[in-house]
């Protein structure tokens, strides 16, 4: 027993002199170190502190994990078709994806940014921006629902996308790509100078409207990305350009020529004044405004005809270029709103301009030049620091709160941690590979909560069981609660990540909505009880008014269906219990399932190509007679006489 | 076999040697044990049970109050009416006569809380099995809505 004793003294005590070794030792966590896996273990049943939108990249969505876990919640689709939630497939949708060209069913989406109140994150929405088809999302986090998209008219490539203001008065989107403007047949060599870039200033209502209020006219380059000011510097936001050089075919040598390209500083209360005093045009164009109202449980698309622009050479004050060097990625403002970070992508320095030194180059007049009537200012009197060799190829930076900035570097794949005002750098952690963007809970507002980061992968090779040529994108999580970042959490993403936001998961879990009320529901062609429920033909249209609750469709047998009618249906789900939705398929559906929460009614456009006794069934598993949510419905030929008829057991 | 035979000798003598150091004690408590719950399972007639939930007393006037039936048939239409017809039954039992069956609070308890009643309620489970396991949906009723669809009950 004695001897026994002493062997399992023996065994406790190795982890205890082994990380007592360990304490001296830079970084290198051997496995016996620290309990990493506990900082990142979440009981089952319990929750995770944090909730992180972190944008799908090229699959268009938004996915939501939970921090510290890891673990994914849900992928919100945004600007894809997603079959699962029959979204873009279902009538009630299709809207949604609506454009001036028409319905397009894929976008690719990189920037959540979550609405924020005095500079903090407050829970009510995420935004974030499709490139392609230039378009900004509205994400509801009630229902955590795509609620709102409106299109960019005269932008290409939405990249400096959304970014809001302090207090959500606007988010901003501005075009990667600059285009003819107003956008016409012309020869793409005739770029320089005649190509426009447009930056959109997206104002966001109480309830979240969103409404372009008025685009500036910039020149023709690259508008990377983007932040607004906050603290001292709300009203001014700030965007990166690259390709200063105007650039038109192969921009990796054309666009990297100048030594220094710009960051435009736009002055938005400014801009306010101009248009209050009339000084816009409004210019003619056509671009879709969809939304999704949570009564109808419809979306609309409307389409809008004008914009009003500000061109900057008739609105002194209005932008001011401040040089950065070297095509300048992101661009970060802490959060005292003091400090812009230029991330110049290929320099080997990061720039940080001050924004009262900017205030009074501006007051001092102190240019070098203009470029399109913009003034240049000079770049000696705006700069207050630069980070000095920290890393290869600077992408983006957030902010902890305690003084310290993180910025990511793909080139040399690490994390780098500096110190504002000092500018030294204090800590770096290798990523694996590539990494992106990064993400601070907060990090890019004004209270940060700086107890993780989040690194996001383009590059993963050997880090997970390989599934093909594609592997997985990924995410890293680090600890960065003590002086040096600590790796904790590999997990993998989807589609691309590129930026993410995080936010304490207790301004949003309260105004999780659980089911949507019955009474309340206004869709057109609800069934709110089963008395309400039939089966009504109008020409080849048949519209079937139904209803879902555990475990039975009413009705559950439909015959006088012929072939080459439009059957649309109409299904309500009548449960008003949490976490109870219903789905419905049917065969030869040629579009996708639906699935119907609580007290919602969702529409399948249905078109039978034969003849037949087709079945239809729920496709998520209700209750313990789930397999028997079942029923029929009867296709005749297109000259039959079979009668309309509708029935649930003798009941009807 | 052997083994788990053993094993319940060893726990059986566990527990026995446990209840003798306080033998007189544990026969009281038995008999307690005894008095409270033959009732609850062998209960002769349900409407004593008052079910398990937010309501633990139901006073029903001498008279309908017409009113509030009302409102509780238009609830009833639009919440209950897709598994409970009111006089047969349906993927459910009918509400015609129920006051001859259950307690006013049974009732509501099991509109308000239907799944700990069919979890732990003795008659709520008897009717889960009668029915095929068909859940008891809850309709996320307030408890002034369940006591209007409980006066509209008195009227069928």
């Amino acid at each position: 027993m004695k001897t026994l004793n002493k062997i399992i003294f023996t065994i406790l005590a190795i982890p205890l002199l082994l990380s007592g070794c360990q304490t001296g030792n830079s970084g290198q966590s051997g496995a016996l170190s620290s309990d990493v896996a506990s900082k990142v273990y979440v009981k089952p049943g319990e929750h995770d502190e944090f909730y992180a939108m972190v944008s799908g990249g090229f699959s268009g969505q938004l996915s939501v994990y939970g921090l510290p876990s890891g673990r994914l919640f849900k992928v919100i689709p945004v600007f894809s078709v997603d079959a699962e939630k029959a979204y873009g497939f279902n009538e009630e949708t299709k809207p949604m994806l609506n454009t001036s060209h028409g319905f397009i069913p894929w976008d690719d989406s990189h920037h959540p940014e979550l609405s924020q109140t005095n500079g903090e994150t407050d829970g009510r929405w995420c935004f974030i921006n499709g490139n392609n088809t230039p378009r900004i999302a509205r994400i509801d986090l009630g229902t955590f629902e795509t609620a709102e998209i409106i299109e960019l008219p005269f932008s290409g490539g939405n990249h400096s996308s959304p970014f809001t203001t302090e207090n959500t008065e606007y988010v901003v989107a501005g075009t990667r790509f600059s285009v003819p403007y107003p956008q016409k047949d012309m020869a793409i060599e005739e770029y320089k100078g005649n190509f426009k870039g447009a930056l959109s200033f997206i104002s966001v209502g109480e309830e979240g409207d969103m409404d372009i209020a008025f685009q500036i006219l910039m020149p023709g380059f690259d508008y990377d990305l983007a932040h607004s000011g906050k603290g001292k510097s709300h009203g001014w936001t700030f965007f990166t350009t690259y390709n200063t050089e105007e650039s038109n075919s192969l921009l990796e040598v054309g666009a990297s020529q100048n030594d220094k390209d710009f960051i435009a500083a736009i002055n938005w209360k400014k801009a306010e004044e101009y248009i209050a005093q009339g000084k816009f045009r409004t210019v003619a164009t056509e671009y879709a405004h969809n939304k999704y109202d949570d009564a109808t449980h419809s979306a609309t698309s409307t389409i809008k005809k004008s914009v009003k622009v500000l061109d900057p050479a008739d609105c002194p004050g209005l932008v001011y270029f401040l040089p950065t060097p070297k095509s300048p990625h992101g661009v970060d403002v802490d959060p005292t709103g003091e400090y812009i970070v230029g991330n110049g992508k290929l320099s080997a320095n990061l720039t940080v301009h001050s924004f009262d030194k900017v205030q009074q180059a501006i007051a001092n007049k102190s240019f070098d030049g203009e470029a399109y009537g913009i003034p240049i200012l000079k770049m000696d009197e705006i700069v207050v620091g630069v980070v000095e060799q920290a890393g290869l190829g600077p992408l983006h930076t957030e902010f902890d709160g305690r003084g310290n900035a993180y910025t990511t570097f793909f080139i040399s794949s690490e994390v780098v941690k500096w110190k504002l005002g000092s500018w030294e750098v204090v800590d770096r952690q290798p990523t694996f590979y590539s990494v992106g963007h990064l993400m601070i809970p907060g990090g890019d507002s004004k209270k940060p909560n700086g107890k993780y980061l989040l690194a996001m992968n383009k590059i993963t090779k050997d880090r997970y069981l390989p599934t093909g040529p594609e592997v997985t994108q990924s995410a890293q999580l680090f600890d960065i609660s003590g002086d040096k970042m600590k790796l904790l959490l590999d997990f993998p993403t989807v589609g691309e990540p590129h930026y993410a936001q995080g936010i304490e998961a207790e301004k949003i879990k309260p105004r999780s909505v659980r089911i949507f009320k019955l009474e309340d529901n206004q869709h057109p062609f609800a069934a709110k009880s089963d008395k309400e429920t039939k089966v009504v033909r109008d020409g080849n249209t048949v519209h079937i008014y139904m209803t879902m609750i555990r475990s039975h469709f009413t009705p559950d047998n439909i015959e006088g269906i012929k072939v080459g009618d439009k059957v649309y249906w109409h299904i309500t789900n009548l449960e008003q219990d949490y976490d109870v939705p219903h789905g419905f398929s049917v065969m030869g559906a040629q579009n996708s399932e639906l699935l119907v929460m609580p007290g919602q009614t969702e529409t399948l456009l249905w078109e039978p190509l034969l003849e037949g006794v087709i079945p239809f069934y729920c496709t998520d598993f209700c209750s313990a007679l789930h397999q028997e949510m079942q029923g029929y419905v009867r296709v005749s030929g297109k000259n039959a006489n079979v009668p309309l008829k509708w029935s649930l057991g003798d009941h009807m | 076999m052997k083994t788990t035979q053993f094993m319940l000798l060893v726990l059986l003598f566990s527990f026995t040697s446990c209840g003798n150091a306080d033998k007189s004690k544990s026969d009281v408590a038995e008999t307690k044990t005894t008095v409270t719950e033959k009732p609850k399972s062998m209960i002769a007639d349900p409407r004593e049970n008052k079910g398990i939930g937010p309501i633990t007393s139901v006073s029903l006037g001498a008279t309908i109050d017409e009113e509030m039936a009302a409102h509780g048939k238009e609830i009833y239409d639009a919440k209950c009416t897709a598994c409970h017809k009111p006089d047969t039954k349906f993927i459910g039992p009918a509400p015609t006569g129920i006051f001859e069956r259950r307690s006013p609070e049974w009732i509501m308890n099991m509109i308000l809380n239907p799944e700990e009643m069919v979890q732990k309620d003795p008659d709520a489970k008897k009717l889960l099995m009668e029915f095929n396991g068909s859940p008891m949906a809850n309709q996320n009723l307030t408890e002034e809505e369940a006591r209007a669809v409980l006066e509209y009950f008195r009227t069928l």
